[in-house]
């Protein structure tokens, strides 16, 4: 049995999920390769051979695999396919764009946002927002899954010393091409990956307020900014900030909720934190009851009141 | 030209669910269903798409049971002009409804295609891109903007980070994602209008689909509790706890 890690990579470095995906990878149990399909993507392949646990890294590149697409990058993971018993992706924008692409062309189901690995076949994973967990077996020969990052630790990112085999690169599809990306700008710790994360709802009113009254607690504590969907939609904080059933994520050490009430698809996405607080004046509000910590109180004067005391 | 647009009878997002004690499933008897909130903005874009004047004509398809006429009658409540429902009690996957869709695809020749990003009940994420790669047509998945021009349609993607655009030639599949656009209401004379237009019915075999699943559940369980939380009194309450009792700040 072989498995195959799709990394996610910028071309230069090797993004974090790909580490936890590789953890997946090496819990159904064989040997663990790792694709880096790019363009100049020299750098990436070679922080993919560091990683431990690791024992082969494919190298395909090629302008066509520069933005991974998905028909081109779907391609390329089709022509390496064979003999491998598993085919993971994290379950990112990028590996939920590209996996039951993969899928479809091998006529196999697919397996989305994985949380623990049980056996080679058996998988669990949440649905309905997360509130339940099913328990689910692939009789398919190739198993095409998508791992979700925060149900499995970050394999070494240093230590491995796996061996770089170029291969053959796919040819462009033709039918798609890349016009443009807008990214948004941060300093601070990424969201997925963030330790702490301070997220704001509604209730902060306006773009400025939520800068304003947030910014400052996150600086203090070094944590990532997030947001629910009610602040996203509303225009106080940017889409990919977005936390729940439908953005990201996230598991950190400490989630602290200014001004949300906790709706169900709100809960998906951050009810794994270790320590979870709630700032809210609405005693009655959903979050206080996943909140190991709430305090009933206006934001507006208790976050600074927390800034200056931290 | 012709725009498909398969939606999706699911659990109403507002309903909290529960998982049977049998450990089978999620009890879905008796409980509020509604369209996927993914596929309203779905059939939305296509009915303003047709309102700019480059669509002609819009098609709802759903798969699934007989109730699925339901969500059908809603879509073209918001402007579908005809539907198709393929009727089958049986559990269908991503990987089955793509079958079908493709089906559907090589008889009626949609140049586009417009789904949902991920129903709200299996939260696969999987049936628009599976389609894609089925009828060998580029994908613009999780699109927050829609530009049919020239040819080709220009999709603007919500990946992390930010956003980017990917320029696809026609035919295409396209997934919606929630910003794309803001649904409109149905409205009485809209629901009753819907009420005279065509709605087809087909099962899967007259479309030589097999639906058979690929993953079976073994079981479904309830999400591990948290343990109940403290409500603190103040700040300075707040503060003391993060740092003595859950030590997770310095």
């Amino acid at each position: 049995m072989t498995a195959l890690v799709i990394a996610e990579h910028d071309n230069a470095s090797i993004k974090g999920a790909t580490l936890n995906t590789v953890t997946a990878a090496l819990a159904a149990g064989g040997d663990v390769h790792v694709l880096v399909a790019g363009f100049n993507a020299g750098a990436a392949a070679a922080a993919a051979a560091q990683i431990a646990g690791v024992s082969k890294v494919l190298h395909a590149d090629s302008a066509a695999l520069e933005n991974g697409l998905a028909e081109n990058l779907a391609a390329q993971v089709l022509a390496i396919a064979g003999g491998y018993s598993h085919i993971l992706f994290p379950a990112t924008a990028s590996g939920k764009n590209v996996a039951p692409r993969v899928a479809a062309l091998l006529d196999v189901a697919q397996l989305s946002d994985v949380t623990k690995v049980i056996s080679a076949d058996t998988f669990e994973r949440p649905i309905y927002a997360g509130n339940a967990i099913a328990t689910v077996q692939s009789s398919d020969a190739t198993k095409v899954l998508t791992v979700r990052t925060t149900g499995f630790d970050a394999a070494a990112a240093q230590g491995g010393s796996a061996a770089v085999d170029t291969v053959a690169a796919a040819a462009d599809s033709g039918k798609s091409s890349f016009a443009g990306r807008e990214v948004t700008k941060s300093d601070r710790p990424e969201l997925t990956a963030a330790k702490i994360i301070v997220s704001g709802g509604r209730a902060l009113g306006s773009n400025d307020k939520f800068m304003e009254v947030l910014t400052p607690l996150a600086d203090k504590l070094g944590a990532a900014l997030g947001a629910s969907r009610a602040a996203v939609d509303a225009g106080y904080a940017p889409n990919d900030w977005q936390v729940g059933q439908t953005g990201k994520i996230v598991a950190p050490q400490l989630y602290i909720a200014c001004g949300i009430s906790g709706a169900i698809q709100h809960l998906a996405g951050m009810k794994d934190s270790k320590v979870i607080v709630a700032i809210n004046k609405d005693a009655e509000a959903p979050i206080f009851s996943v909140a190991d910590y709430g305090l009933e109180a206006d934001l507006f004067a208790a976050v600074p009141e927390l800034v200056n005391s931290l | 030209m012709k725009v498909l647009v398969p939606v999706k009878r699911v659990v109403d997002y507002n309903v909290k669910v529960r998982v049977k004690s049998d450990g089978s499933g999620v009890d879905t008897a008796n409980v509020k269903m509604s369209m996927n909130p993914f596929d309203e903005i779905a059939i939305e874009e296509a009915v303003r798409l047709k309102e700019k004047g480059v669509v002609t004509e819009v098609i709802a398809v759903s798969c699934g049971v007989t109730q699925c006429q339901e969500t059908l009658r809603t879509a073209m409540a918001i402007g579908a002009d005809r539907a198709i429902l393929v009727e089958t009690d049986a559990e269908l996957q991503p990987l089955a409804v793509a079958k079908i869709l493709k089906a559907l695809v090589d008889k009626e020749q949609p140049q586009l295609v417009i789904l949902g990003k991920q129903a709200i009940d299996d939260d696969c994420n999987q049936t628009g891109q599976m389609l894609a790669a089925l009828t060998g047509l580029p994908q613009g998945t999780f699109a927050s903007k829609v530009e049919v021009a020239d040819g080709a349609v220009s999709v603007t993607r919500e990946v992390d980070g930010g956003l980017e655009t990917v320029k696809l030639s026609l035919p295409a599949v396209i997934t919606t994602d929630l910003r794309l656009n803001e649904p409109r209401y149905v409205t009485l004379p809209n629901i009753m209008k819907a009420k005279k237009k065509q709605l087809d019915i087909v099962k899967p075999a007259d479309l030589g689909v097999d639906v058979s699943p690929r993953i079976k559940t073994l079981k479904v369980e309830e999400p591990p509790k948290r343990s109940a939380g403290i409500k603190v009194a103040d700040v300075a309450a707040l503060v003391d706890k993060l740092k003595n009792e859950a030590k997770v700040i310095g």
